[in-house]
């Protein structure tokens, strides 16, 4: 068995960036390259995950059965996973679905506090026999005990190992070393790491994850992801070949499959946008950036006031519909809000 | 309106809700609380019905079997699991109830946008405390828009007004409450999204309301909305209008704030509130129509 397990959500993540628009030939054509390359998991279908398509974050261009199916028919050793965050997903609706499909592991997720809205869905996919793994979503907003204690729940509902998730690219590495390390340490099944780049640091917060004892990573072709994207696996893998750790990934067959989602999947490659510097800094979820961007303009206010006041609100992914009220907010002037945006950008800039 | 003689009531479940909607029936001019229901005479719940001087029975549904005429009506405010052995018993002794549960056994209830239909149901439910919030106005847009084609209510909640129970059925959340959407504003897609978020202080419950139409016609839904709003605030004073119609990237938008009256359960757990507003409201509508002939019942509600 490889040291690390590594998990490629191009196929999911990825489609935050294109506003949820991958087309199933992309699916298809991608995914056999994934296969090829011996990527271990291949994650597919809207951004939000299974039963996500919606006003709210974004409508899929193809439905999950239609996603999943053309992913399907491309994988054999690697295994077809799937993001399922309950609020969003119901079993009846969505998970029962995709696992007649075949998916072969389900990434059950929540906010990092709210572990148990995972229970059920968690249980659904281990009384179906195929994996399931917990996922807690911006975890630079939960202290580490807490964390421990999350994660220990979802491994209580039968979670085969948990994934950390900076859904901000919020953190730096010694904050990936303390909450990844504590987990290892306090758990009995194998902790991984999801990074995002919106401060630069996804490949060298997703190394720290690795020395802190994490031994599943994602990462995404050339990093296509929400925001500023994730650790770009081609890198990741590099690296970690780099440091003598194996991830049963072929190099090269892993740089082909970054020039072929160059080429076929990625209209735009990520880069660290300004919006995503803000977004990194005020601890809001990487995807929200279109969203801000659009609204922002139509009330015509400053994106940055709104990620930051955003941030002050403490507001966790799926919460997309408070960036209007914060839009519209900022733009009366009302309540002090623009102000505290401002303020709240100034105490950032101080910290 | 003040009731001539007040109707006596049991409450089923001594949860928070079951504890919240004592404090309100307490307060209501039309029912009396005859007896307070749990399974255990020690816990927070009892102990407060208790202080509050409420007879009070452990026996769960037992004590009104054993007693059939300690009231007319009962909530329930147990699980919806509980509910679906509750009901058969609760039928046979002839006892109309008010389902605080998903189960989804009785008929729909929103109190702003059906009261009078329900009237003569023996059992009502009142669906979900997302769907008390979205499904007066997915009604609205229902009846001042052409061609509604998709309606998504998004509800964000305060982590600690989520107890176990809501989270370990936000499927049955989720699914009850887009199909109160379907039944309400005659749309035949609907989605509904939950997101519990663990901010200090806690957060007010609120709820954004989208829906696609063909033709969107705001100048008709603002002041039909208005109205809504204002019918709701009369039995949740709470409720309010953060965002109104808006046209957003091809779709409506409007949000709400709800905010509980702080009974048993503090402010900003809106979203226990409201249901509990909603069901008191539609068992103080029973006490008045009892004690009317329907003729006058009629005059009554249009004055």
């Amino acid at each position: 068995m490889p040291d690390i397990r590594i998990s490629d959500p191009t196929l999911r993540d990825g489609n935050h960036a294109v506003a949820h628009q991958l087309t199933a030939a992309q699916i298809a054509r991608y995914a056999a390259a994934a296969e090829e390359a011996g990527i271990s998991i291949v994650e597919v279908g809207h951004g939000n995950g299974i039963g996500a398509s919606s006003l709210q974050v974004g409508l899929s261009r193809e439905d999950d059965a239609t996603m999943l199916r053309a992913a399907r028919a491309a994988l054999s050793h690697s295994s077809l996973g799937v993001h399922c965050i309950p609020g969003f997903a119901t079993i009846n609706k969505d998970l029962r679905p995709a696992l007649d499909l075949g998916v072969d592991v389900v990434r059950v997720a929540s906010h990092c506090t709210e572990a148990d809205i995972t229970q059920r869905h968690i249980g659904y996919v281990c009384q179906r026999g195929k994996e399931a793994i917990g996922v807690l979503m911006m975890s630079h907003m939960a202290p580490v005990e807490v964390l421990l204690e999350e994660a220990a729940k979802m491994r209580a509902y039968g979670a085969e190992a948990v994934i950390l998730m900076d859904s901000a690219g919020a953190m730096l590495p010694q904050d990936v070393t303390e909450r990844v390390g504590c987990l290892a340490r306090g758990l009995d099944i194998p902790v991984g790491f999801h990074a995002h780049n919106n401060l630069g640091m996804a490949v060298a917060n997703s190394i720290a994850a690795v020395q802190a004892g994490a031994t599943i990573l994602d990462g995404t072709a050339r990093g296509f992801g929400a925001g500023a994207g994730n650790t770009q696996l081609e890198v990741m893998v590099a690296v970690l070949e780099k440091m003598g750790f194996s991830t049963g990934a072929d190099l090269y067959k892993v740089l082909d499959l970054g020039d072929l989602a160059e080429r076929e999947i990625i209209p735009v490659l990520p880069t660290i946008k300004s919006i995503s510097v803000v977004s990194g800094l005020a601890g809001v979820f990487s995807a929200f950036a279109k969203h801000v961007e659009r609204i922002s303009k139509q009330f015509q206010v400053d994106p940055r006031d709104v990620f930051f006041e955003l941030g002050r609100r403490r507001i966790v992914a799926g919460q997309e519909d408070i960036i209007l009220e914060v839009a519209q907010q900022l733009a009366n002037g009302g309540a002090g809000t623009a102000e505290g945006g401002r303020q709240a950008a100034e105490r950032k800039r101080a910290a | 309106m003040d009731c001539m003689r007040k109707m006596k009531v049991a409450i089923l479940g001594s949860g928070n809700i079951g504890t919240d909607l004592l404090v309100k029936v307490l307060r209501s001019p039309c029912l009396e609380c005859a007896l307070f229901i749990g399974r255990n005479l020690s816990s927070p719940g009892m102990s407060k019905a208790s202080s509050l001087g409420v007879p009070i029975s452990a026996k769960s549904i037992d004590a009104i079997l054993d007693d059939p005429d300690c009231c007319e009506l009962a909530f329930d405010a147990t699980s919806a699991l509980d509910h679906k052995r509750h009901w058969p018993l609760l039928e046979k002794l002839g006892k109309r109830v008010i389902d605080l549960t998903p189960a989804r056994l009785g008929k729909m209830c929103v109190p702003a946008a059906n009261l009078e239909q329900c009237l003569d149901s023996p059992n009502i439910n009142m669906i979900s405390c997302g769907g008390q919030t979205s499904i007066p106005l997915a009604y609205v847009i229902g009846r001042t828009q052409d061609e509604v084609d998709y309606i998504e209510v998004v509800s964000g909640i305060a982590s600690r007004s989520a107890g176990p129970a809501t989270r370990i059925n936000l499927d049955e959340y989720i699914e009850t409450t887009e199909q109160g959407l379907r039944d309400f504003s005659g749309c035949p897609r609907t989605k509904v999204i939950l997101n519990l978020n663990a901010a200090q202080p806690c957060i007010d419950m609120q709820t954004t309301i989208s829906a696609q139409v063909r033709r969107p016609d705001l100048e008709r839904l603002r002041p039909a909305v208005d109205e809504m709003v204002e019918k709701i605030r009369r039995y949740v004073p709470g409720y309010r209008l953060l965002v109104p119609p808006t046209l957003e990237d091809n779709r409506i938008v409007m949000m709400v704030k709800v905010q509980g009256l702080g009974d048993y359960l503090p402010r900003y757990a809106g979203n226990l509130d409201i249901i509990n507003c909603a069901a008191l409201a539609t068992a103080e509508a029973f006490a008045r129509h009892r004690l009317s002939p329907p003729a006058v019942l009629k005059g009554a509600h249009h004055a």
